[in-house]
């Protein structure tokens, strides 16, 4: 150890111990913060495990499914009921597999809900971004975020015993036909629950285009509203149409309130009054009941779990690349 | 400039209106969305209320010697003796059938009740004390008003005999309607007037308990890694797209990745909070990472660069001084975590939690249900008074995530007067 | 008569010489204005003479850019500003309850610091203001005028065979005389600008300062300028702000080679600013 130039002078005296300037790091803390990094870096990789996990898992399933049941079937029939082979040496299985009234049965009822979001999530925003007052903003905003919270056990509820029957009994009065779990109360009440997540992102969205905008077009002599329908909005519609497209994929996803109240009726059609059943409540029926877990029938739960998973990460995807984008243009 | 007004004011009017409707659109949805939350939980509550009341009637019972034997209190039949003291109030029925529809006016476990009844105070023996007992279910509607006594006899659950022998009940101040504590120390049952949230309630404290133990640890960690030490590159923005993602996968999608790994590959327990919160743990890992990612966000760089310039390492700075400071923020974020958690009933169907559980779990791995799986079941029981129990289940659970809510609001509260 | 045809002065006499023997165009008596208890002007009285520029100058912060917000009323926007005395424009109190704020602005139009176009074609730009107040009945009626309104703003020669392109995508003095176009399309008769040039290079400035020029044949127009040099280049009449106080004002010239209160003096010369 060298002698320091300033130790002859230093006035702490030579009780002090000499610390050159630069030595290595001792090896046992280097040691213990190698080991931190590792567990670190392992936690991060989980969630890239999930991810690897839940695709890895659907797809086992559903290439053995599709060793019993054909990918044309799957994708262009038209029946969906699902059947068991009595007998395990039985090739295909009596049922038929059929996906497309589920698809037709998700589409439906998701666009119900969203024509019930859209407008009521919209005009919230707009309302909250251009017009309410702080006190009106700090105390609706959380209110609407309320709707976002209900767990949807509780909405499927409510959707199962009072608007289902609600509109039932609406519809019989004015001579229509509908049946007790109908399309259109569960799209109603899944509108319900979605429209935060509209007005949420879409009043970010309105918030952030610039005031400078906004003046221009009031220097102008514009109203409020028309600066609103004819500047504001333009500049926000990227932003909107990535809230729609989570909205949709949300709607899609969404389990318990289709389960309890809109049935397993696997009926191709557009009528809004009639009982129909999604992917995800064929899944928790698949699911649920006693089932072998290599018949086609319970595969078949899973390949309807990958259709949805690629859906759902298409819109979120797109969904996330038209926000980012449209967030370049004003940085 | 006179025409200063006059210039364009035949458009002006209809502009202006324009403005004004634009207004009462706003104002209209805003209510909507907000009635239907009002209406919602208003009907849900006035159900509850419902289930909360239990009716009870007060029965004379004879438990001298000959029915009990003091030496022997577990031997004896209590439910004779219940049925002997409904025969001894309306000694004038006599058919079979009818005696029957006598004896289904109290629940089906009259004569438990009155064992836990004579065991906790047996200086009633030997006498003809008069007891009360839990009325059946449709008793309890009959009670609370919901049975219309004036609508034909087929069409109720209630018969005129019944009502007849119930009104005497009241008359002679034998009828009471009371807090219905079972709910909260019972577990499910067959009988609605019996059934209970306890071993729901239990299953969704054990299932969230370990969901926190496995995705808190490890989504504060990746956080910090992600945050604090991977380099900026393609492979942490894949990792970060990666969260993002899967924050916004439906919930069900876990429940299969949880029946086809958890319960088919590893070959777990069906329906045990252990699977149940491993599942819940990875729906919540992504919300906890990106909550904590932020709350590290938040923490100032002076902090960590004063650390550093007194010579800590880059992992010292992070867990000694960075991590404390933003754990509040990650507590919070966790805390959102498990309330959502707590509500979502796909998963748990998929890994097996819908069957019929009486008793509540007492380790993680014995089958169990959960709360929002309870409000499923009993909401599609045909019962009426099941789906008062389903509304009060509700209530509950709305309550627990209330609680959670404001706790995460005051403790950001707190957290934001820091810096 | 169609409804963008623009009053000329056809008698032949210089328009400064006209201005004097008019009555001034916008008379302030009086006005004061407060953001909540602060005040930040204090009793100004200033007269600005039509179809010429005037500038109004003055150290940062002194009020020279809340008075002209006075001037169409985008003051209003702001909740805790409050705007007291009299303003008139020809005679008309714009601050009379009467008053349609939208109308009064469409008679005084403002031109920006920071160009500020629409993310909206070129043409849909200028179109813009004429489109909402309705002043044109058909589809060739409404290009003539937005081709009338950019070689007005001296940028037709550039972006007549891209009109479809978006204004965001043009360059920052290109943009500030988008503005300026978008701004004279719905005929006002008033131009407010607030500092145009300070975010454009000096070519873009030089550019826009003969603009300025030509525009005050057929506008009256008030220039808020941090630059004394700009204000000496481009108006006839200068306002020196200080401290909320209108200390000063009058012709150019005079007020650039003798001024007669010390404070213009002390500020002409860079003791203060």
């Amino acid at each position: 150890m060298k002698t320091s130039p300033c130790n002859a002078n230093s006035a702490l005296g030579a009780g002090r111990r000499e610390r050159p300037l630069l030595t290595r790091s001792t090896g046992r803390r280097k040691l213990g913060e190698q080991a931190i990094m590792t567990v670190l870096i392992a936690c991060s990789l989980v969630a890239g495990l999930v991810t690897i996990g839940i695709v890895a898992s659907l797809l086992f399933e559903t290439l053995r499914f599709f060793q019993k049941v054909p990918v044309t079937e799957f994708l262009f029939g038209l029946e969906w009921s699902p059947q068991t082979a009595l007998r395990t040496d039985q090739a295909g299985s009596s049922g038929a597999f059929g996906a497309i009234p589920l698809i037709t049965g998700t589409l439906l009822i998701s666009a119900i809900a969203m024509i019930v979001a859209t407008p009521l999530g919209l005009a919230s925003a707009i309302y909250l971004a251009e017009y309410a007052s702080r006190r009106t903003r700090a105390i609706v905003k959380p209110a609407l975020e309320l709707l976002a919270g209900v767990p949807t056990v509780v909405y499927g509820f409510f959707a199962a015993l009072v608007v289902a029957p609600f509109i039932r009994m609406t519809g019989s009065g004015v001579g229509l036909e509908v049946a007790s779990e109908s399309a259109l109360a569960a799209g109603l009440v899944m509108g319900i629950m979605i429209v935060p997540l509209i007005s949420s992102l879409s009043d970010d969205v309105v918030n952030a285009v610039p005031q400078s905008l906004r003046d221009a077009s009031l220097g102008l002599g514009a109203t409020h509203a028309e600066t609103v329908r004819r500047v504001i909005i333009p500049a926000a519609i990227p932003g909107i149409a990535g809230s729609l497209l989570l909205a949709i994929s949300r709607a899609i996803g969404e389990t318990m309130i289709v389960v309890m109240a809109a049935g397993l009726a696997a009926n191709l059609t557009a009528n809004p009054l009639q009982a129909v059943t999604t992917i995800t409540a064929q899944i928790v029926a698949l699911l649920t009941g006693d089932q072998e877990f290599d018949s086609a029938k319970t595969l078949s739960a899973f390949a309807l779990g990958l259709l949805l998973f690629i859906c759902t990460l298409a819109l979120n995807v797109l969904a996330l690349r038209i926000v980012k984008h449209y967030r370049e243009q004003y940085d | 400039m006179t025409d200063l007004l006059t210039k364009v004011s035949p458009q002006l009017q209809r502009r202006h209106a324009s403005e004004t409707r634009l207004q009462w659109y706003g104002r209209l949805a805003i209510v909507l969305s907000l009635g239907f939350l009002v209406i919602m939980a208003a009907t849900i509550a006035w159900q509850a209320s419902g289930a909360l009341r239990q009716t009870y009637v007060a029965l004379e019972v004879d438990l001298s010697e000959d029915n009990v034997d003091p030496q022997n209190l577990a031997g004896a039949s209590y439910g004779k003796i219940v049925k002997a003291a409904l025969r001894d109030r309306f000694p004038d029925v006599k058919k079979r059938r009818d005696k029957r529809k006598l004896y289904g006016l109290v629940s089906p476990d009259a004569g438990l009740e009155l064992a836990r009844q004579v065991a906790a105070d047996p200086a009633m023996l030997g006498g003809k004390p008069k007891l009360w007992f839990l009325a059946s279910d449709d008793i309890g509607l009959l009670h609370s008003g919901q049975v219309d006594a004036a609508s034909d006899e087929s069409e109720r659950r209630v018969s005129d005999k019944e009502i007849a022998w119930f009104t005497s009940l009241e008359n002679d101040g034998d009828a009471a309607a009371r807090f219905n504590w079972l709910f909260f120390s019972n577990g499910d049952s067959r009988e609605p007037e019996l059934a209970g949230i306890f071993s729901a309630l239990m299953g969704s404290v054990l299932s969230l308990a370990v969901c926190f133990v496995l995705s808190f640890p490890i989504g504060v960690l990746a956080a910090i890694y992600l945050e604090e030490f991977a380099p900026k590159g393609r492979i942490s923005d894949l990792i970060e797209i990666n969260i993002n993602n899967l924050a916004a996968v439906p919930s069900i999608v876990f429940g299969l990745l949880g029946l086809a790994i958890f319960l088919n590959t590893f070959g777990l327990p069906r329906s045990t909070p252990l699977v149940g919160g491993m599942v819940l743990s990875l729906m919540t890992l992504p919300t906890i990472i990106i909550a904590s990612r932020a709350s590290l966000r938040g923490v100032p760089p002076s902090i960590r660069e004063a650390a550093l310039g007194i010579g800590a390492s880059q992992v010292q700075a992070t867990f000694h001084h960075v991590a404390p400071l933003a754990l509040p923020g990650m507590f919070t974020g966790a805390i959102v975590g498990m309330a959502r958690a707590l509500g979502d009933t796909a998963p748990l169907l998929m890994i097996g939690m819908v069957a019929f559980i009486v008793d509540a779990p007492s380790s993680i791995l014995e089958p169990a249900t959960a709360l929002p799986v309870q409000i499923f079941l009993w909401a599609d029981s045909p019962e009426r008074a099941f789906m008062e129990k389903a509304s009060a289940a509700i209530i509950v659970l709305l309550v627990f995530l209330v609680v959670m809510n404001l706790a995460a609001i005051i403790l950001r509260k707190r957290y934001e007067r820091r810096f | 008569m169609s409804a963008y045809a623009l009053a000329r002065d056809q008698s032949g006499v210089s328009a400064d010489e006209a201005a004097m023997t008019r009555e001034p165009y916008i008379v302030a008596r009086n006005v004061n204005v407060f953001y909540g208890d602060k005040q930040a002007l204090h009793n100004i009285e200033l007269d600005i003479e039509a179809n010429q520029v005037t500038s109004l100058i003055g150290p940062s912060g002194c009020g020279k850019t809340t008075f002209l917000h006075c001037l169409n009323r985008m003051n209003d926007l702001i909740d805790i500003c409050r705007v007291e005395g009299d303003i008139r424009i020809d005679g008309q109190d714009i601050y009379d309850p009467a008053v349609d704020v939208v109308s009064l602005r469409a008679h005084v139009g403002m031109v920006f610091q920071k160009p500020n176009p629409f993310p909206k074609p070129i043409f849909e730009n200028v179109a813009y203001g004429p489109r909402i107040h309705g002043l044109t009945r058909s589809k060739s009626e409404l290009a003539d005028l937005v081709e009338l309104s950019l070689k007005r703003a001296g940028l037709w020669d550039e972006v007549s065979d891209r009109l479809d392109q978006p204004g965001t995508g043009l360059s920052g003095g290109q943009q500030q005389r988008l503005c300026i176009a978008r701004a004279i399309a719905v005929q006002p008769k008033i131009i407010l600008m607030d500092e145009p040039c300070s975010a454009l290079d000096p070519i873009a400035t030089a550019r826009i300062e003969e603009l300025m020029d030509e525009l005050r044949n057929n506008f009256t127009i008030i220039i808020v300028t941090h630059s004394m040099q700009q204000a000496a280049r481009v108006s006839q009449r200068t306002a020196f702000f200080h401290m909320g106080e209108l200390v000063e004002s009058g012709v150019t010239q005079q007020i650039f080679t003798a001024p007669e209160d010390e404070r213009t003096q002390n500020y002409i010369t860079g003791r203060i600013g």
